[in-house]
């Protein structure tokens, strides 16, 4: 299948903006965070089509993952 | 001894006084609120002789608590006809509290054409004539006092939106860099003006300092706080790095970004107005990506911005802003919302009150979406001459919007609403419409938990839970804003147990009193009944605390999400 993945504030750093991935079928978003690197002490907030999610969230075709760090403002 | 300072501007006279007994353990917005609910008649005209204006610091300002130079200034609002309570960093807050005082207070209207100036040292207030300065933009006002004054001199001023007593005139405060902080929300900028100060310049050579009680706990607890704000990844790493505009790309993503006059919730230009394109240009630049607004900030959220030349063009350049004249009016050019962000300081005028009215105004026909270029004219050329069009503008979104009879103005009691789009992100949609002081994000800070995950996880598309949460973070606004601490301390707070406790142990330590994390709580409870008190005399009931019909007849994408509480769920907010 094929998701969208993006990175925010201090995850682009090394990384990217946003990128296309072919992960397997019934890949969680913990499975895509980890393949990026990250810990998921450092995952602030998980987005799957803009509606909040845990990292044990199963993804389909065409989802895309929105991760950040903790922010904040105001 | 601690002070109030009273000046009666229709006599020309001033007053020093003792701090009557129940005044004592207030400060900030806590004390504002109670002497404005207590002196000045409800149903009085804002602009008229009987309103007063009220500067307060807060309970731990001027001490080497973290973040605690926040002022506050309080009147009846010329915008909402509510009490108003708004603070700001800057120098001034600092050191009014060196010098032991504990309220500013300025009554009456003065008879003549004549503009003033009010000087505040170790010996109490005084009035002067004032005539070269009138007229003047903030930033001319600083450099000119400090040319008259000295360098170190504290300064309160407002520009010729405040002069001429429009109803989104700010009151902008000095900040350490000679640069300008803002009272922006609530047009208390026009209170000013009503009593024709043109300005406040303040001197604290010989102030006697700060007593603390226990000054042995007060280091302790000071040290645990500061820890606190550094340990967490928000007042740690996020705000210094991106400033508050990291806020763009996720209230995007979760579709809760309003758009082209709240007409939708994600913004294609995102991107190019983000905290992290703001990083970047920033360093490109040669600007600074951190900065605090007042000494003994350890968040640092501020920045310098430059332009494409390396030179200063702008600071303070926050979220509400950027989204504003961004998302809302649909501009993509980071460049000219700082340039408009720096005219509004000049000619001192509320940055979120004018950034929604710009996307009503656009709305309206005034201006083409997305012409900035037309927007900084307009801003410099209209509002700022005080054009009979310009003061339309400078009344804010409500008064542009009945002007010209638009009927989607995304107001609360006649004050903007700020950028989060309340039917996507629900919890703030119950803090604009409870609000004491009209739409105000800051009241009751919503957007932590329903988006940021900070305080733990509150759906934001969903109903439930949210009038507990706005109740909860408003009552503990309530009493944050009366510390005299940036209400970023909130982010540490809500998940740090460290933090709210040492908060507590400092004001214990500095006043040599016993506070319990209950009688915090029942003394933001207490601040809040008070100001509803006083609107509730002003004429003001629960069918104020409403949002605009146009928020449950308009679905918002991409969530289609709706404004959906009933009149009897949002009336529960205020059982406490």
């Amino acid at each position: 299948m094929q998701i969208t993945v993006k990175l925010f504030a201090t995850f682009r750093n090394g990384r990217f903006k946003i990128e296309l991935q072919e992960p397997p079928v019934d890949s969680d978003c913990r499975t895509i965070m980890l393949g990026l690197g990250l810990t998921e002490a450092e995952i602030g907030v998980v987005l799957v089509n803009g509606r909040h999610a845990t990292l044990d969230h199963v993804l389909n075709n065409s989802d895309t993952l929105s991760l950040f760090p903790l922010v904040g403002g105001g | 001894m601690d002070k109030i300072l009273r000046v009666n501007m229709t006599d020309l006279t001033t007053k020093l006084e003792t701090v009557p007994a129940n005044w004592a353990g207030l400060g900030g917005r806590g004390l504002t609120s109670t002497i404005v609910a207590a002196e000045v008649p409800a149903t009085c005209h804002p602009l008229g002789e009987n309103n007063k204006l009220v500067f307060a610091p807060g309970l731990l300002t001027g001490t080497a608590a973290a973040n605690s130079g926040r002022l506050s200034a309080g009147a009846k609002s010329p915008l909402t006809g509510t009490i108003k309570e708004s603070n700001a960093g800057g120098t001034a807050a600092q050191m009014l509290a060196r010098l032991g005082i504990k309220a500013l207070i300025i009554e009456g209207l003065p008879k003549g054409e004549a503009w003033y100036n009010l000087h505040v040292n170790k010996d109490g207030v005084s009035i002067q004539e004032e005539k070269e300065l009138l007229g003047q933009g903030n930033f001319a006002v600083i450099e000119a006092l400090e040319a008259r004054l000295g360098k170190k001199t504290g300064i309160l001023t407002i520009g010729p939106v405040g002069e001429l007593k429009m109803t989104a005139a700010n009151i902008s405060v000095k900040d350490p860099d000679s640069k300008i902080r803002s009272h922006g929300r609530g047009g208390l900028g026009a209170v000013m003006g009503s009593k024709r100060i043109k300005f406040i310049s303040i001197d604290d050579q010989g102030a006697p300092g700060i007593k603390i009680a226990d000054p042995d706990k007060f280091k302790v607890a000071a040290r645990t706080f500061a820890k606190a704000l550094l340990d967490h990844p928000v007042s740690g790493e996020g705000l210094p790095t991106y400033g508050t505009n990291v806020l763009v790309n996720i209230l995007n993503e979760a579709g809760g970004l309003p758009t082209r006059n709240f007409t939708t919730g994600q913004f294609a230009g995102a991107d190019k107005i983000s905290g992290e394109t703001m990083n970047e240009t920033i360093t490109a630049r040669g600007g600074k990506v951190k900065h605090g607004c007042h000494a003994g900030c350890i968040i640092q959220c501020s920045q310098v911005y430059n332009d494409k030349d390396g030179k200063y063009l702008t600071s303070g350049f926050e979220y509400e802003t950027i989204w504003g004249l961004g998302a809302d009016c649909c501009i993509d050019n980071l460049d000219d919302i700082a340039k408009a962000d720096s005219i509004m300081d000049d000619i001192g005028i509320d940055s979120i009150e004018t950034a929604v009215m710009f996307g009503v105004a656009m709305e309206a026909g005034i201006l083409p979406w997305g012409d900035s270029k037309e927007m900084l004219r307009v801003l410099s050329e209209e509002i700022g001459k005080g054009t009979p069009l310009g003061r339309i503008l400078g009344g804010g979104a409500g008064s542009v919007g009945k002007t010209y009879g638009v009927t989607r103005v995304p107001v609360v009691k006649n004050q903007a609403i700020p950028a989060y789009d309340p039917r996507s992100v629900k919890g703030i949609g119950i803090t604009y419409a409870t609000s004491t002081m009209g739409a105000d994000h800051t009241a009751g800070y919503a957007i932590a938990t329903n988006i940021l995950n900070v305080g733990g996880f509150v759906d934001p598309l969903k109903k439930e839970g949210q009038v507990e949460l706005s109740r909860n973070l408003q009552i503990a606004t309530a009493a944050v804003d009366s510390t005299g601490m940036c209400i970023f301390v909130a982010f540490p707070a809500l998940d740090i147990p460290e933090c709210l406790p040492a908060l507590i142990d400092m004001l214990n330590a500095r006043f040599g009193i016993a506070l319990t994390g209950d009688d915090v709580t029942n003394l933001g409870k207490h601040i809040l009944k008070v100001e509803r008190q006083f609107n509730i005399e002003a004429g003001f009931t629960n069918k104020h605390d409403r949002l605009p019909e146009f928020f449950s007849i308009e679905t918002v994408a991409p969530h289609n999400a709706i404004w959906d509480f009933s009149d009897a769920e949002i009336d529960e907010f205020w059982n406490f």
